[in-house]
Order: C-alpha cells, then sequence, then structure tokens
C-alpha cells in the first residue's frame, strides 16, 4: 500500500506527510524545443496501469523531492530514490 | 412495458408474474452503425440520445462488467449547474434541464430530487469568490442566491457557526440542484435505450480497436470475438487512457482514486446538500436515510477501486468539523472509484485525429450530474459529426491550442482539480 512510504533521508513515514506532485517518467525539453513538444511534455500522459514513477515532495519531512515507484493498480511500492539520484542515474544511463 | 401507477396495480393483481426483465441480453451482432465503448451512465445516455433524439437505433453498448458497476453507481449523487466558465455553465445548466425532464422523459423513477445545494464560506475572499460564481450563473441565466451567516442558520441550523478557524459566515445558494438515485439513472437509460432497438451487451471487454490501412476504425476486439462499426465512440472513464491506447491516442489525462463513504441509515437530518468551503467536504441524505459524503482524491495515480486510510480519517474529520453531530454516526460502507482527470478539470467531448472514432472522457470527478448533457452532446457528436452548441469548449485539442477550461485555475496538476 502507498500509506507508507520510506524516504532514504527519513526513514518510513506516512503518506499524508507527503505532496504528490505525479508522473517522473517525461524529460523536460530544452527551453528551444518546438511548441509540439512543450505541449505533450506538459499536458500529456502515459498514464499506466501498473508500474509507474512518480515525484513525491517530502514537505513535512527532509523536503527533498523523492522518485516514488509503485503500481497503479496494487498501491505496491518498489522503491523510493531521492530525486537527484534519480536524476544523475537517468543521465548516467543515457550515456 | 410502459410503467406507470396503473402497471404496479394490474400486475399486483396478478401476483407480480406479468413484469419483464427492463433490458433483453442480446448477442451481439456482426456490424453496427454505432458501437459505445462503455455501459456506464455516460455510455448509456448517449446510446439512448442516439436512438430517441437523432434516429439511430444500430447501436452496440460494450460494458466490460455488468452496466452500472463502475462510476454511475459510486459517485455521490450530487447534480448541480453552478459553473463559472463559459465552456462549463451552458453545458451543466442543459444537463440539470434534462434531469428535471428525465424521469418523464425516459419513463423511469430516478428520484430526482431537487433539494438545493449549499455552499459554504468562511471568510471574505470565500465570499468574493462565490459572488463572481453566483454572477457567473445568473448571466448565463441560471438562478443563484448569495445567503448571509444569519439566512443560512435559518436553512441549515445544525452546523459549527462559531468555529475557531472556519466560522460560517454564509454560502452561495442553487435551490435547483439536488441528488438523484444514480443506480436508477443507469438502469432508465439502459432500458429506454434497449426499448428503441439498442443492444447492451455485458461482460464484454474491448481488447483491441481495429483499424484498416488508411488508419480508419472499422470494428473492435472483444471477449467476445470481433464486432465491426461505423464510428467508435469511447465512453470509459477512468480506463480511458487504457482503450485509447488500443488506437494509439495519447491523452491529457491521468486516473485516480475518489472514495465516498455512506453512513448508518438514519432519520432526515441533512435536507440539502452542503459543501464545506474550509476542506472539500460534501454530504447530502440519502432517501433510505444514509448520509452519503465524501472529499477529496487519495492525490496519487491510481486504478484501484479503493483508497486510503488516511483519506478516509481526513474526510471524517473535515466531516466533524462542519457538522459536531457526526461524530455519532457511525459508517455502514466506503468505496472507491477511478476518474479520469484531467490536465484542466474539463471533460472532452470530441473527434479524435483517427476517423471514425469519437472521445467522451475527462470528466474527473464531476461526472454524475454531467451523465444526460454528455450522453446528449456525444450523441450529437456521433450522429452529426459536429459539436452541440454547449459541449463546443470541450475539444480534445484545446490545451494544444490554449483554451483549458479550468474552473478552478489550478494548472496542468491533474490531482489538484
Amino acid at each position: 500500500m502507498a500509506s507508507l512510504i520510506t524516504c532514504p533521508h527519513c526513514g518510513t513515514r506516512p503518506k499524508e506527510e507527503f505532496a504528490i506532485k505525479g508522473d517522473a517518467s517525461r524529460t523536460r525539453p530544452s527551453p528551444a524545443a518546438s511548441a509540439e513538444e512543450w505541449q505533450k511534455f506538459v499536458y500529456i500522459r502515459d498514464n499506466p496501469k501498473g508500474r509507474n514513477i512518480e515525484y513525491w515532495h517530502h514537505v513535512l519531512g527532509c523536503r527533498r523531492w523523492l522518485v516514488v515507484d509503485r503500481d497503479t493498480l496494487t498501491h505496491e511500492v518498489f522503491a523510493v530514490t531521492d530525486a537527484a539520484e534519480h536524476a544523475l542515474g537517468r543521465a548516467e544511463g543515457a550515456r | 412495458m410502459r410503467y406507470s401507477a396503473l402497471s404496479i396495480l394490474r400486475n399486483a393483481l396478478s401476483g407480480n408474474r406479468g413484469w419483464k426483465p427492463a433490458w433483453r441480453e442480446p448477442d451481439p451482432k456482426p456490424h453496427y452503425d454505432v458501437i459505445i465503448v462503455g455501459g456506464g451512465g455516460h455510455g448509456l445516455a448517449t446510446a439512448y440520445y442516439l436512438a430517441k433524439e437523432y434516429g439511430i437505433t444500430n447501436v452496440a453498448v460494450l460494458e466490460k462488467g455488468y452496466i452500472g458497476s463502475g462510476n454511475v453507481g459510486r459517485n455521490t449523487t450530487i447534480i448541480r449547474s453552478n459553473y463559472i466558465l463559459e465552456g462549463n455553465e451552458p453545458f451543466y445548466e442543459f444537463s440539470l434541464k434534462l434531469w428535471e425532464g428525465l424521469e418523464q422523459d425516459f419513463n423511469f423513477n430516478a428520484m430526482v430530487s431537487q433539494r438545493g445545494i449549499v455552499n459554504l464560506f468562511h471568510d471574505d475572499s470565500g465570499r468574493d469568490h462565490y459572488a463572481r460564481r453566483g454572477n457567473a450563473m445568473m448571466i448565463h441565466g441560471v438562478e443563484a442566491a448569495l445567503l448571509n451567516r444569519e439566512q443560512v442558520k435559518a436553512l441549515v441550523p445544525y452546523l459549527n457557526y462559531d468555529h475557531a478557524r472556519f466560522p460560517i459566515m454564509g454560502a452561495l445558494y442553487q435551490k435547483r440542484a439536488g441528488t438523484v438515485r444514480h443506480d436508477a439513472v443507469a438502469w432508465g437509460y439502459a432500458r429506454g435505450a434497449d426499448s428503441r432497438g439498442v443492444d447492451i451487451i455485458q461482460n464484454c471487454e474491448v481488447t483491441g480497436i481495429r483499424r484498416d490501412a488508411s488508419g480508419r476504425v472499422t470494428g473492435v476486439e472483444t471477449s467476445r470475438g470481433f464486432i465491426g462499426c461505423n464510428k467508435l465512440g469511447l465512453a470509459a472513464a477512468g480506463n480511458t487512457s487504457t482503450v485509447g491506447r488500443m488506437a494509439g491516442l495519447e491523452l491529457p489525462i491521468e486516473s485516480h482514486v475518489l472514495q465516498a463513504f455512506v453512513s448508518e441509515g438514519l432519520k432526515p437530518a441533512v435536507h440539502h446538500v452542503l459543501t464545506y468551503g474550509g476542506g472539500h467536504f460534501y454530504i447530502s441524505q440519502s432517501d433510505k436515510g444514509g448520509l452519503v459524503f465524501g472529499a477529496s482524491l487519495d492525490y496519487f495515480p491510481s486504478y484501484a477501486q479503493r483508497g486510503n486510510l488516511a483519506t478516509v480519517e481526513e474526510t471524517i474529520e473535515e466531516g466533524v468539523s462542519l457538522i459536531p453531530g457526526l461524530s455519532r454516526a457511525r459508517v455502514l460502507r466506503s468505496w472507491g472509484g477511478v476518474m479520469d482527470m484531467s490536465m484542466d478539470g474539463s471533460p472532452i467531448i470530441d473527434r479524435t485525429p483517427i476517423d471514425n472514432l469519437y472521445l467522451n472522457c475527462g470528466w474527473c470527478y464531476g461526472g454524475f450530474k454531467a451523465t444526460p448533457a454528455s450522453g446528449f452532446t456525444f450523441a450529437h457528436l456521433l450522429a452529426k459529426g459536429e459539436s452541440h452548441e454547449v459541449s463546443r469548449f470541450m475539444r480534445l485539442d484545446r490545451f494544444a491550442r490554449g483554451y483549458a477550461i479550468d474552473e478552478a485555475g489550478k494548472g496542468p496538476q491533474p490531482n489538484l482539480h
């Protein structure tokens, strides 16, 4: 269940401490990207039924942005990483 | 069979052996003029108005479960037309007018009860907002009243008026708003559509959308085999992205779970629909006596028809903070429904870039009240190929064009609408 989220900095904390931004799978386009690319980034969502990565903000805790890997059907949480580490990992992967 | 007092009497005298099922259970035909995916309120209403208003009766409604098993049976049954924006208010007012004549129209008792909605405010900015909203309603010819504290007290005396943080200062009041027995809406539309020749096919899940070489939709693959069609209408709110993906649609939709609650049956106590301005709490009392209430989303994307205990706690805290006496009532049931949250909080009723494919989705958590107008305008679109006057702003490409209908002014953040 998504009632408890294990923050990498604060340990296992109740969901109410977090603000949920949502979909973390998209990459922000460059400022020079076309209007169509920006439109897709801002408005279009994959909205998968199943595994999904999301930005959660630990507002009432360490105030770090986290990436929560969870299932939208079973609510099972697979992993929680700091958003900065997640971004670095993604940059490594892209290289 | 037409339902009337006489039919009840006649059947009572013959031992109630003469009642027939309200709709048939036909096997799918190989081809239909129009197929509608989703046998919820909106899909059934669309089929009903297609047959009744536009004379298109070679229609099938495909439902993966049984009709009424989705959100039409999972909402808090509120109807109202208290919106601000040009893209919304005429649409919802059209819907409320259809509700007002619905039972006579489809010959089914949907228990439409215009008990009035009281939207409470607790500070000056709340009053300003509701004054603006009431004015916007009146500009569109819809009656609204701004009540002061004493007037609200006369109407609903049992609230916590001197709350330390959210004292009640007044309310926006729409007298014509109210509640409807939601299951009867599904049944009434199903019966009305069926009697005009529409095939309602239950336990028939769409698994694919077939397209020809030019990309045009020619039919659907289902758990009961291929069914061909001329036009395909999607009314699968909650699962729009899943169905849309079958045709390669990229949509501005995120699915979320919204919970609702009902208490044990109580004597009549809450005579209106109340909304709390200090939170997102709303409550009414069903004719059976249960207090029906709910509040916000669970906030995380979800396809599960069940929610989180933290949201249960928050909803009930909000309720008790508004109506202290609520702490004595016991909750009987709670449930969750999957919402199509769109990027501006408003729905989409439009053609898609794919030939023969039409879309009705993005109802967020305001879909129930829209059921008649959604069905009517979607039927208009399917029959005529162009938007109905009142749904003309609800276009799929409005985000790209910069014409979002953002009633709450929250921006492209689906869990905040």
